[in-house]
């Protein structure tokens, strides 16, 4: 019972490894060289997993003020306009700041989702770059497997 | 400007990597000339962060006027002050050979190298300067983006290499990032300094997460530094890469891993929790013996200069690695004072055995046969090197060694003197063996590789300007280092004194 509550209550971590996992044994133990780098491309997703899943909380959302959050409809404009759209009146950015209620739990951690935007670049930059020198071993070898490759390398010796 | 000087460190070149690439593809001639300037300024900045560090202490620099922890930072220490100048000089060196080497390696490619090769100084020398935990990572990444594609310009074996470079430079930089994701977990931080204050204002050095962190930090930091069992990528890539490849990432690349392992138990995790609380210098110092006894012998096995070479940087990490984990304050200050001194003993060799194989096309050790005749000013330039390496005073290399064996005996790790001291004969004997057969070998064997600029009939002749200069200046700041090592270790013993390591062990 405590290994399933384990399981559950930490469900994140358990896929992410699990994934990464996967990917290692790809990068480790595929003979082709492409299937090495989709392995390589699995193992930094899990980890863009990993990062995304920490910044989430329970009944959460995205972190971005509404419309009627940041302009009440309630609110305590002069104009008594019906929606207070605020298109005569435009309160200053300190009153905007004075009148939200802001609660953190509400929203999901934006941090870690942001950093993410740049593991993803790097990852698809490592992968660009793996699949240029493939093509280039491809060119210099003629083959993309690897005991092939180590062959022909013994060979030319 | 004087404020400015830490971020100039780093922009200079990366803003000259830009305008390369804009202007570089159609006039070939400018290429040079940039890359010079741009790596010049960040020397001079360099040195002027390192004279106010001294006087002032501590810098910080806020990016666009954001402070920490919101804000990203530079923080400039008596420790990344020094490594930061090595890193540059070492750079400005490699560039200077490289005005006939890269044009003969890569001559389609001029532009788009020295471009890769400006981001890639950018990359390291934003390793050793930034404050911050993640940015860390993506420099790391740059760094090594770049260092992979320089690899691969090389030979046909060059290419295979720095495949597999990738893919254990990606296993390294990810087991690091997620180092750091649970870091961020546990304290809701990524700038280094806050990471340390929340860990000690929350009491965490107990937490398993921030002991996860450490664990894998190390790890991926080891695969990146080639930390003896995780080794396997370096030989080949710095053996059959372009020569200025080599000269550069040999050098560089370890050693500013080694900084951040540094980095991250001084700062970030603090030595109390590194060297007391998990106790692992015991087995950490073993695995740098291992490291040192088996990448030295594994380098007298080696028939080709640069493998001989690439197995020797990994002996010199396993030294590294070891002077941080005596838990010692004078291993912690040997080690500093090595990564310096080895960056440039490591460029001076690294630089001969390019001249070597630009001037014969051999890499082998047989094509050094009597060279003292032929070429007597490179061979004074390789022996300083080469004294060095193996410790030799008043090289700069005797000085570190004698602080890493000081720090072995006052933490009673004999274990680590005999593998130093082991490992100092075997350079001995591999330097040695080349120095006979350069002064006594036979006359060079004629009709290897006469691809380029071989005017003369009588096999090689001196290298050219381009090439001697950097190498009898690194061979000249070897001596400086060495003979002025009171002052560099007066700059770190500063920075380490007020860690107290030595304190703790006692």
């Amino acid at each position: 019972m405590e290994l399933l509550e384990a399981l559950s209550a930490k469900f994140n971590y358990w896929i992410y490894v699990i994934i990464m996992m996967i990917g290692l044994y790809a990068m480790i133990s595929k003979n082709n060289l492409v299937k090495k780098l989709i392995g390589m491309s699995i193992f930094q997703t899990a980890i863009i997993l990993f990062y995304v899943s920490i910044g989430v909380k329970e009944g959460d959302t995205i972190p971005i003020l509404y419309h009627d959050q940041v302009h009440p409809s309630h609110g305590d404009s002069h104009h008594g306009a019906d929606t207070g759209h605020g298109e005569d009146h435009h309160p200053s950015h300190e009153e905007i700041v004075a009148n939200l209620h802001i609660e953190p739990d509400d929203f999901a951690n934006p941090l870690p989702h942001v950093l993410m935007l740049t593991a993803i670049v790097v990852g698809v930059a490592t992968l660009g770059v793996g699949l240029a020198l493939t093509q280039k071993i491809y060119r210099d070898f003629g083959s993309i497997e690897e005991n092939e490759i180590l062959e022909s390398i013994k060979s030319a010796k | 400007m004087i404020d400015q000087s830490p971020a100039i460190i780093l922009l200079a070149p990366f803003l000259l990597a830009i305008l390369l690439a804009l202007l570089g593809i159609k006039r070939e001639w400018l290429c040079f000339p940039l890359v010079i300037t741009g790596l010049a300024i960040s020397v001079a900045a360099s040195v002027i962060t390192l004279m106010r560090v001294i006087d002032e202490g501590t810098i910080q620099y806020f990016f666009g006027g954001w402070e920490p922890p919101f804000g990203i930072n530079l923080r400039v220490d008596g420790l990344n002050a020094l490594v930061a100048l090595a890193v540059s000089t070492v750079a400005l060196l490699t560039a200077i050979y490289s005005k006939r080497a890269v044009p003969a390696e890569t001559s389609d490619k001029v532009s788009q190298y020295y471009t890769l090769y400006l981001l890639s100084v950018t990359g390291l020398l934003g390793i050793v300067l930034t404050g911050d935990a993640f940015n860390l990572y993506v420099l790391i990444e740059i760094s090594a983006l770049t260092s992979y594609a320089l690899i691969g310009m090389g030979s046909k074996r060059a290419t295979l290499a720095a495949y597999k470079y990738l893919i254990m430079g990606t296993i390294g930089a990810s087991f690091y990032l997620l180092g750091v994701g649970y870091l961020y977990i546990k304290t809701g931080s990524l700038n280094m300094y806050d990471i340390q204050e929340q860990i000690v204002a929350n009491n965490l050095h107990g937490s398993p997460t921030i002991l996860v962190a450490f664990i894998l930090i190390m790890v991926g930091v080891w695969i990146k530094m080639a930390f003896f069992p995780l080794h396997a990528w370096l030989p080949n890539s710095y053996t059959f890469g372009p020569s200025t490849t080599s000269a550069l990432l040999g050098p560089l690349v370890t050693k500013v891993m080694i900084y951040v392992m540094i980095r991250m138990i001084l700062t970030v995790f603090s030595p109390e929790f590194a060297f007391d609380q998990l106790d692992w210098s015991n087995i950490v110092v073993w695995m740098s013996v291992i490291a040192i006894l088996a990448a030295s012998i594994s380098a007298l096995a080696q028939t080709s200069l640069q493998k001989m070479l690439a197995f020797l940087i990994i002996a010199e990490v396993g030294y590294m690695v070891g002077g941080v984990w005596l838990a010692d304050e004078m291993g912690m200050v040997g080690s500093i004072y090595h990564i310096i001194a080895d960056a440039f003993m490591t460029l001076c060799v690294f630089l001969f055995a390019g001249i070597i194989f630009t001037k014969t096309g051999r890499r082998d050790l047989s094509a050094m046969e009597g060279l003292f005749t032929k070429m007597p000013l490179t061979m004074v330039g390789f022996l300083v090197g080469a004294f060095s390496l193996i410790g030799i005073p008043p090289t700069a290399g005797f000085f570190s060694k004698w602080y890493l064996i000081q720090g072995g005996i006052s933490s009673g790790h004999y274990e680590y003197v005999a593998a130093l001291l082991i490992s100092s004969l075997i350079n001995a004997v591999l330097f040695f063996r080349i120095i006979e057969i350069a002064y006594f070998g036979a006359k060079p064997a004629e009709g290897h590789g006469h691809h380029h600029e071989e005017e003369h009939n009588g096999g090689p002749t001196e290298a050219s300007f381009s090439m001697l200069f950097p190498l009898l200046i690194t061979a000249a700041l070897l001596l400086g280092i060495g003979l002025y090592n009171q002052e560099v270790v007066a700059i770190i013993t500063d920075f380490v004194s007020q860690f107290n390591i030595g304190a703790i062990i006692l």
